[in-house]
């Protein structure tokens, strides 16, 4: 009896495999054929942090943005940004950015918001990180890039590309999108991906994107979930220049809205390296 | 309809076993263990009780409350219905029962126990979850007062530890009663033990999550209450569920000074400090209690008087008087409690505003002269601070009101207490000639006494014994 089901399990899962099979082929073969030339092509590794180093972040790579910009980075969020070691560290080969509730020069919370502006700037690529983040009502962390002439350029003419955004209220979702001229804000182009039976919070996930002269791919671990092209905004296409990149972990702000009695702090987020390949 | 469901359920036993090869290191001992072990069955009620599944109500509930539903359903075929009994129905005062399957399930691979429910109003479950087979019930689950609505809507209750759950009896029960003295009906549905992957952030606590220190003194015992645990859903809210003891261990900072059994029990041993705090699993559970012991508690001294000659009230000398009561009106943040120390009582009142310690009937102290007790105040005061003891009388109707009642009181000044020492106080009975708090002009006639009363004016907290008339 227990042979019976073996081989029949064992004929079940080949035929799930063959399902499998098939939908990444689907998968695949929905992009047109250039994209999956372009996509091939994405190996050649330019730029990596793998967060080795105990302590601050490498100054090389990465600059800080400070304080609460303007209306809380255009967001209303609540926290000021820090470069001090309890909102941003590197410990046991990880970066961790820790959000605190804490009264800090006029705000209520503190946390780090980490960029690559002027130290690492790049057009099209592969963009991924991995990452395990935090959760609860009004925690939003953030995995992106803008258009590196921003100072002359100013948001959304700049552009740009959310590789990873997350609600910490919904912890088995996240999106990625795109903000342009005419499609930014509320009508940013986007889409959000689920896990199955799992959460964003309890493990490591890799989000990336593949981006090319004429489309955007997002992906979370192995699974491709959305691709963007300049068909798909109802503006100018503004992704054929370079963009740098930035990690943050922001709380509150009209994205999530605020934190409530539930929400447990500190919050951190874990990033185990950042990569970009051409 | 059936043969559909039962290709279902095959395919998903497939995939089980499927799962369970394809995990599995070593196939062969896996397999073995397997065996050895008990059912990995989630199943508790799909269209019908699953194997094993049996269905035992409460006693002094409605018997019947619970039947099969092959009408209203959400999912397959039948449903759960429950039927909680209108207030005075003379069929059962509630409803309630365990679903055990005695046979045992291993349910160590399941992280939550969901259901899908509905009822015919909006109403409050009192208490629903799994663990109980009217056995020893150690790993009792309890989600207290789910909101139903009268919609299906799908709920999940966190298996605590779902490692201590290799051998549970107890799938699911429920206690229930009306609803502003109404009965109602609810349905429950696809009731299972699942692996959802998304309870995730376990935060447990005992004490609710508070941290409670305690002054108190050697041979006191505590128990650790408000255990819980709470994990985050999918869907983003936080489900916190009562756990059993036994999905905690208890640690002492201090064994020497206070020790904790399994069990959640806490013994006072020594004079000193020590905290008491859990763990569920790998998790630090918040809230503790931290205990400061004085050392050995002394008692107040033994009374003397005749015991021929004495009405007592409360004391280990010289009994309880019938129906003796430490509250029966109080203010409404007082707390109270008996004492046992290795054997002897005594009255514990914390926040005393006013309480009222009663015993059956009414009492004639025509042929007393005094009353006598022992008070220690357990708390810092000032001189000018009074304790006031009170006498009410209920009159020839021995009932209060009607009009014939009496009262008065004895302001015990605080010049003549001592924090931390037993003074014995003996009052005159003609000594009680204050206007009580009540509105009585003092000086209570005393054929019909049934209350002594103590108002706590700056002085909150105190030890009471040997209480009696002579």
């Amino acid at each position: 009896m227990n042979q019976t089901k073996r081989n029949i399990t064992r004929i079940r899962m080949t035929l799930s495999s063959i399902a499998i099979l098939l939908v990444i082929i689907l998968g695949v073969t929905s992009c047109n054929s250039d994209d999956r030339q372009v996509v091939a092509q994405l190996t050649d590794l330019v730029m990596e942090d793998d967060f080795d180093q105990d302590g601050a972040p490498n100054s090389e790579l990465w600059s800080f943005d400070i304080g609460t910009g303007d209306n809380g980075w255009g967001n209303m969020e609540l926290q000021y940004y820090t470069d001090r070691s309890e909102n941003v560290t590197v410990q046991n080969g990880n970066l961790l950015i820790t959000a605190r509730q804490e009264s800090f020069e006029g705000s209520n919370y503190t946390s780090a918001r980490l960029i690559t502006k002027d130290k690492f700037e790049q057009e099209y690529g592969r963009f991924e990180a991995r990452m395990r983040l935090p959760y609860g009502q009004g925690i939003w962390p953030a995995f992106w890039m803008l258009g590196a002439d921003i100072d002359t350029n100013p948001w959304p003419g700049a552009g740009e590309i959310d590789i990873m955004e997350y609600r910490g209220q919904n912890p088995t979702i996240i999106l990625g999108s795109v903000h342009g001229p005419g499609y930014s804000g509320g009508e940013a182009i986007s889409k959000s991906y689920e896990l199955e039976n799992d959460r964003f919070d309890t493990g490591f996930h890799v989000f990336g994107i593949e981006w090319g002269p004429d489309f955007i791919n997002y992906y979370v671990d192995d699974v491709l979930y959305n691709q963007i092209t300049p068909e798909d905004v109802p503006g100018q296409w503004v992704f054929n220049k370079p963009f740098y990149i930035l990690i943050n972990l922001a709380v509150g702000g009209t994205f999530v809205g605020s934190p409530n009695s539930e929400t447990e702090f500190p919050q951190t987020m874990l990033v185990d390296y950042v990569r970009v390949y051409q | 309809m059936k043969n559909i469901l039962h290709k279902k359920l095959n395919i998903i036993a497939i995939l089980i076993v499927g799962f369970a090869l394809s995990t599995g290191c070593d196939r062969e001992d896996s397999e073995d263990l397997r065996v050895a072990g008990f059912p990995a069955n989630g199943d508790v009620f799909i269209d019908g009780f699953s194997g094993g599944l049996e269905y035992l109500p409460f006693g002094g509930s409605k018997l019947d409350a619970f039947t099969v539903d092959d009408e209203t359903f959400f999912e397959g075929t039948a449903s759960m219905r429950f039927d909680i009994p209108n207030f005075g129905d003379p069929d059962g005062a509630f409803a309630g029962a365990v679903f055990p399957d005695n046979g045992g399930r291993d349910l160590s691979g399941f992280d939550a126990l969901t259901f899908w429910a509905k009822a015919t109003k909006s109403a409050t479950l009192n208490e629903v979850g799994f663990g109980n087979n009217f056995g020893e019930n150690r790993f009792l689950v309890t989600k207290n007062n789910l909101r139903l609505t009268t919609n299906w809507v799908k709920y999940t209750i966190p298996l605590p530890d779902p490692s201590r759950l290799t051998e549970e009896r107890g799938m699911f029960w429920y206690s229930e009663g009306p609803e502003d003295g109404d009965g109602y009906t609810f349905w429950v549905d696809e009731l299972k033990f699942e692996k959802l992957g998304t309870v995730a952030q376990p935060r447990p606590g005992i004490f609710s999550g508070q941290d409670i220190e305690t002054e108190t003194f050697n041979g006191s015992r505590f128990i650790i209450t408000g255990l819980e645990q709470t994990f985050n859903l999918a869907d983003g809210t936080n489900e916190t569920v009562s756990a059993a003891a036994d999905y905690f261990s208890f640690q002492s900072s201090n064994e020497a000074v206070a020790s904790v059994n399994d069990d959640g029990e806490v013994v006072v041993r020594a004079a000193g400090n020590a905290e008491i705090t859990a763990l569920l699993g790998n998790n630090r559970a918040s809230g503790s209690l931290t205990i400061v012991s004085t050392g050995d508690f002394t008692f107040a001294p033994d009374p003397t008087q005749d015991p021929a000659s004495v009405l007592s009230v409360f004391s280990d000398t010289y009994g309880d008087i019938d129906g003796f009561s430490p509250v029966v009106f109080n203010n409404e943040t007082l707390t109270a409690s008996v004492l046992n120390i290795d054997g002897q009582r005594l009255i514990q009142y914390g926040n005393l505003g006013f309480v009222g310690i009663g015993w059956n009937g009414t009492s004639d102290l025509s042929g007393f002269s005094n009353i006598q007790l022992d008070i220690q105040v357990t708390q810092s005061f000032s001189p000018t601070n009074n304790l006031i003891v009170e006498l009410l009388d209920r009159g020839a109707d021995q009932a209060e009101g009607g009009g014939d009642d009496t009262g008065g009181g004895f302001a015990i000044p605080g010049s003549q207490l001592a924090e931390g020492q037993w003074v014995t106080v003996v009052i005159p009975l003609n000594g009680f000639n204050r206007p009580t708090g009540g509105g009585f002009a003092g000086n209570p006639n005393l054929t019909n006494i049934d209350n002594v009363v103590l108002v706590g004016e700056g002085i909150a907290n105190v030890l009471v014994d040997n209480i009696f008339f002579f």
